[in-house]
């Protein structure tokens, strides 16, 4: 199946070679970052985690919501997400891959990573974030690959694959309850001192992942002609909607934490971030940003008439993925260091260098994308018989 | 394990030894350091206990004695000197808010809020730093002490995140260029960048039956000794002084207490 990736437009070539470029550069900043250490970047002892392990967080989510496309077709038997699930899987490989990628650019001594497996430590979380990481690419590479496989021969999928399948369901889940624990379990940091972090972690990796591959679907229709069917777009919208309705609910009821309790540690990352604390407010435009384009992005989605016309679909998913972005990325990293122990504020923005470390990740994660995404649609296309598969779900 | 890794220490000292020897041959100046070269009769007695603790007398405590103990410690464990905020630090001063944020009252004495107040790391019953450390780099002796492997760490940090104290320091670059020649210790491993770092209570001290650097230039404000043995010093002291410990709310049971 493989060889799909190997024939294509120069449209395509073009792509993957304008993606290895991209990585060429980056890697470029990579080499500078390893030869002078972390100094390149904007993180300071204070403020020790930063822009790579905001990358790890979000995508971490993008990752397990291709089970907002698994769980309704495989327990509720929606078959109009029939087609659409194999970009699902295809979309959590490249996610899973960067994340791993980030951690890699994020330690201090790369060519030691395997001490994690070396020495495990089952206290540790990031130990068992190193295996549930791990095991849902591996989940995710068999279950997309050998139902894309019995697709292409016209078969049922082997009988095995269900339980895997059902595995991949859970798994999913605690990939992003684990990240969450990675936060929600250290005693200083009150931002991240939450019951409720991997709830919102959740609901926000289900509106901000399905967003996310639903633009990228929208691109690979206009770009290919791949047609999902009208009814899974329709019904992704929908829980993409319902998800961030929940996660703004859920932020909610952190602010109502925070600011009826009146403890002055719960409420000073919060003022921190949205309006800026002991003459810091760095954060503040960025915070802003979020909230706004957060609610705009629900009054594009909850009302049927927008949520059902693609172009004002497609700009309110842009605003969601914007503000889960902030949200769940900077935003809270920096709002868990910020305080730091000293009720003091040490300020942090990425440095240039960071940033380009972090487009090589991101070009790779797009280069794996693009050639999985080739190969789905290629069979499509060999099966269905026609070009460009233009073709609708059977159910419609 | 414990024992494996106390004999890892030993190793370690060793190597350390033979580093600094290295050095010395290196750099022609080998008769200047030869008579610190520790002997296998250096080891024979070190000090022991059952739990490691410090009492901090802050009302004893200036700037400059601070600095004192702070510059013991930098030249002990060749801790480089970093401006700025990726600075490398083991010992320092901070003010009462600093140390104490989550019990300021609102109208502090003057004198309090005058005082430098000396941090470094608390030496956890129960530390989050060694619960977090994904490789064991960060480790809890049978003693107490928390004790880094710098050869083990892989520099992710999240031991710093898990600090409620700002007690861990990274080497975000190589801190050999900044180390100041006249405190270079070469009994004492320099590190790599790229790992974490912080106060070990002078292990290497320890071992060779000496006071910690900082406790012995404290002119008697730093006491150090066995919180498991009812009968000395530092429990004498707890017994007769009110003390308090940092964040005792974060729930890692600091082993550093403070007299006010
Ligand atoms: S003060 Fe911080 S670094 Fe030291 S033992 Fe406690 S948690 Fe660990
Ligand atoms: S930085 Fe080193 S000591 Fe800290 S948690 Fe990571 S491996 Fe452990
Ligand atoms: S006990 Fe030793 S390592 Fe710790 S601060 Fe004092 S001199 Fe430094």
């Amino acid at each position: 199946m493989l060889e799909k990736a190997l024939k294509g437009s120069p449209r395509y070539w073009g792509t993957l070679a304008g993606l290895i470029g991209l990585i060429a550069l980056g890697s470029g900043f990579w080499m500078y970052q390893l030869t002078n250490g972390l100094v390149i970047t904007g993180l300071s002892r204070d403020v020790s985690w930063g822009f790579y392990i905001a990358q790890l967080t979000y995508f971490v989510g993008v990752a397990a919501s291709a089970v907002m496309l698994v769980l309704p077709y495989y327990f509720h038997h929606f078959k109009q997400f029939s087609k659409m699930i194999i970009l699902g899987e295809f979309l959590a490989i490249p996610a899973v891959i960067m994340c791993m990628l980030f951690v890699v650019v994020d330690l201090g001594q790369p060519q030691r990573m395997l001490n994690i497996i070396i020495h495990p430590t089952p206290n540790s979380i990031l130990f068992y974030d190193m295996i549930v990481l791990n095991v849902y690419l591996l989940l995710n590479i068999v279950i997309g690959f050998i139902s894309l496989q019995a697709f292409r021969n016209k078969m049922d999928p082997p009988k095995w694959i269900k339980p895997v399948i059902y595995l991949s369901v859970i798994w999913a889940f605690s990939i992003h309850t684990v990240t969450a624990f990675l936060y929600a379990g250290l005693p200083g940091r009150h931002y991240w001192l939450s019951a409720i972090m991997a709830a919102r972690f959740l609901s926000s990796a289900f509106c901000s992942g399905p967003a996310l591959l639903l633009l990228l679907t929208f691109l690979l229709k206009a770009l290919t002609g791949f047609d999902p069917g009208k009814k899974a777009i329709k019904g992704l919208a929908l829980i993409i909607t319902y998800a961030m309705c929940i996660n703004v609910f859920f932020y909610l009821l952190e602010l109502f934490t925070a600011f009826y309790s009146n403890m002055p540690g719960h409420m000073d990352p919060i003022i921190y971030l949205f309006s800026g604390l002991h003459g810091h407010n760095d954060l503040v435009p960025f915070m802003w940003t979020a909230t706004v384009l957060g609610l705009g992005s629900l009054f594009f989605l909850i009302p049927t008439k927008f949520r059902e016309n693609p172009p004002a679909l497609i700009v309110g998913l842009i605003m969601l993925v914007i503000a889960t972005w902030i949200d769940k990325g900077m935003g809270l990293i920096i709002g868990g260091f910020t305080p730091n122990p000293f009720e003091e504020v040490t300020v942090y923005l990425p440095t240039f260098p960071e940033l380009m470390v972090s487009l090589m990740v991101f070009s790779i994660g797009a280069l794996v994308l693009t050639v999985l995404w080739k190969i789905a649609v290629e069979v499509r296309v060999e099966v269905e018989g026609c070009n460009h598969s233009l073709v609708p779900p059977k159910a419609e | 394990m414990k024992s494996s890794r106390r004999q890892f220490m030993k190793l370690a000292a060793a190597s350390a030894l033979g580093l600094g020897a290295g050095k010395l041959a290196f750099m022609g100046d080998a008769p200047a350091f030869a008579s610190d070269i520790p002997t296998a009769a250096t080891f024979e007695h070190p000090l022991k206990a059952k739990h490691w603790g410090m009492v901090i007398d802050t009302t004893k405590f200036t700037k400059e004695l601070v600095e004192k103990c702070a510059h013991a410690c930098r030249k002990q464990h060749n801790v480089p000197v970093i401006e700025g905020k990726k600075e490398v630090k083991w010992f320092w001063g901070g003010t009462f808010e600093e140390a104490f944020p989550n019990q300021i009252p609102e109208y502090l004495s003057e004198d309090v809020e005058k005082r430098e107040i000396p941090l470094l790391c608390n030496h956890c019953e129960s530390p989050m730093c060694v619960r977090v450390c994904p490789t064991q780099a960060t480790f809890q002796r049978a003693d107490g002490i928390v004790m880094m492997d710098m050869h083990r760490c892989i520099g992710c940090r999240y031991c710093m995140a898990g600090c409620p104290f700002g007690a861990r320091s990274f080497n975000f670059q190589n801190p050999r260029p900044f180390i100041k020649d006249e405190d270079f210790n070469p009994n004492y491993p320099t590190r790599t960048r790229g790992v974490v770092e912080k106060c070990t209570f002078c292990t290497e001290l320890l071992a060779e039956g000496k006071m910690p650097a900082c406790v012995e230039v404290s002119e008697g404000a730093l006491t150090f000794g066995d919180l498991g043995d009812e009968n000395s010093e530092i429990r004498h002291l707890l017994r007769e002084k009110f003390t308090i410990r940092r964040k005792p709310d974060a729930g890692t049971k600091p082993s550093v207490y403070y007299i006010i």
